[in-house]
């Protein structure tokens, strides 16, 4: 386990080094999307449509954030469960998605993707949504205004704190964390 | 007979809306700070210590503790002496939650349509109300933000006499032990026990509610709590779902008489950012 200074765009050597249970102070551009937005872009790419960002290399981050005060650049803004999101990751991997930020395990499916894919999945504390609001310094709404908390934005963070929870050797931070302190009855 | 003009009641609502949002009741932060002693795993003090740092964060800058600033559960009290005027009183809460949830910048976080449209109402509106007669000349509000994650972990079962108290338990561990880090642990958990489908449903949601540390006042109850608690935390979920001793906080049992035939069993999981607080005009 190391701690890792990460900035975006990400290349496959930078995301094959990362391992699970490092920990990662991501800086640079990432997306917001969750349940509502993930349904519209499947569709696009179903429909064969262009995506209202492009998906090479990129990483979504899983919140709907508190809305912004006057002169604010981000409200509260942690990470919401993501297998809310796991019907709709493999294809974005396939699409080119590198990483996805959230909290709480994904299905077999979707870490059976990441190795096929060469892709990662961050946890970021669930619930600490202040705190990490202050590691964003740019948001921008670029698609889905009208759906409020689940419209796409486009971030751009400093530091953010995640650890990582499965690397691209299939490895899941959850299932040996638990193994390591259950105490059997 | 006394008269009490709803207006109250919106503005209390709006208080407590925003209160309950941006501070964490003291003890969910004692247990919280307790827990941090405790908990053997480094990654799981780390996670502790986040969520500690953010409450200190959230209260300085005035934010929201979590983004997730819930479906606004509303448990009101209606004194029988109490005579209310000036318009409907599921109105006046969702005026109070309308206008909180605006003015602090709180999400809003219901859609219309559950299934197909799925529009947000943009008001955070409609409030779940429930509302009880009670003697007295008083209005009590309680009023619980609940976010959307540890709420999907929630389950009710109805269970048979022949399960028994070790049947309950099984379930309870079992419901924990599948929601994993899902729900945001450390967890508070509310388990309801008796009544109907929907009653057991509503005593889980009330357990929550009890302050932490405080015994269950039946002692046969309590010591199912302890035990509950002892193997919940022996599952290794720890904070976050990433291991620890610490997956949950508490266990709260309500329970109310049942049918000869039935046992319902009602588990609600609350996350580590358990909100709540009342007011008694």
């Amino acid at each position: 386990m190391k701690t890792v200074e990460l900035r975006t765009p990400l290349d496959d050597k930078q995301i094959a080094n990362l391992e699970s249970g490092d920990k990662v102070f991501l800086s640079g551009e990432i997306y917001t999307a969750r349940d509502a937005a993930h349904k519209k872009l499947v569709a696009l790419i179903e429909e064969g449509k262009d995506l209202p960002f492009d998906l090479q290399g990129a990483i979504i981050y899983y919140v709907g954030p508190a809305p912004s005060k006057p002169g604010q650049v981000m409200n509260s803004a942690g990470p919401t469960t993501s297998y809310r999101m796991d019907p709709f990751a493999p294809l974005l991997h396939e699409r080119g998605l590198k990483g996805t930020i959230g909290k709480g395990p994904r299905s077999m499916k979707v870490r059976d993707s990441m190795v096929k894919n060469g892709c990662v999945y961050f946890a970021a504390v669930g619930g600490a949504a202040a705190g990490i609001a202050s590691t964003v310094k740019e948001a921008k709404v670029i698609a889905y205004d009208e759906l409020g908390p689940e419209a796409i934005r486009r971030l751009v963070v400093e530091r953010m704190p995640l650890f990582v929870v499965n690397d691209t050797g299939g490895n899941d931070l959850f299932e040996a964390g638990v193994a390591e302190y259950r105490c059997e009855e | 007979m006394r008269e009490l003009n709803v207006a109250r009641i919106t503005e209390a609502v709006k208080d407590l809306s925003i209160r309950t949002n941006l501070y964490l009741p003291d003890d969910v932060k004692k247990a919280l700070q307790s827990s941090l002693e405790k908990e053997e795993s480094p990654l799981g003090r780390e996670i502790l210590q986040v969520i500690l740092d953010n409450h200190d964060i959230a209260e300085r800058e005035k934010m929201p503790i979590c983004q997730d600033t819930g479906v606004a559960i509303v448990f009101l009290e209606v004194g029988q002496e109490v005579h209310l005027i000036g318009g409907a009183l599921d109105d006046a809460v969702n005026e109070g939650v309308r206008q909180g949830y605006k003015e602090a910048y709180l999400r809003k976080s219901m859609v219309a349509d559950p299934v197909i449209k799925r529009k947000n109402t943009g008001d955070n509106t409609p409030a779940i109300i429930y509302t009880r007669i009670v003697p007295g000349e008083k209005v009590k509000i309680v009023f619980a933000p609940k976010g959307g994650g540890a709420e999907n972990m929630s389950e009710v079962r109805m269970m048979t006499a022949a399960d028994g108290i070790e049947g309950v338990k099984n379930f309870v561990v079992d419901r924990v032990s599948r929601s994993g880090g899902n729900p945001c642990p450390p967890i508070v958990i509310g388990v309801g026990l008796g009544g109907s489908f929907e009653r057991c449903a509503m005593l889980a949601k009330e357990a929550l509610m009890r302050t932490i540390g405080e015994p269950n006042p039946d002692p046969v109850y309590d010591e199912v709590e302890k035990d509950l608690l002892r193997r919940i935390n022996n599952l290794g979920i720890g904070p976050q779902g990433l291991g620890g001793r610490t997956t949950a906080l508490a266990v709260h049992i309500k329970m109310v008489p049942c049918h000869i035939a039935s046992m319902p069993v009602a588990v609600n999981i609350q996350c580590h950012v358990s909100r709540h607080g009342e007011t008694i005009i």
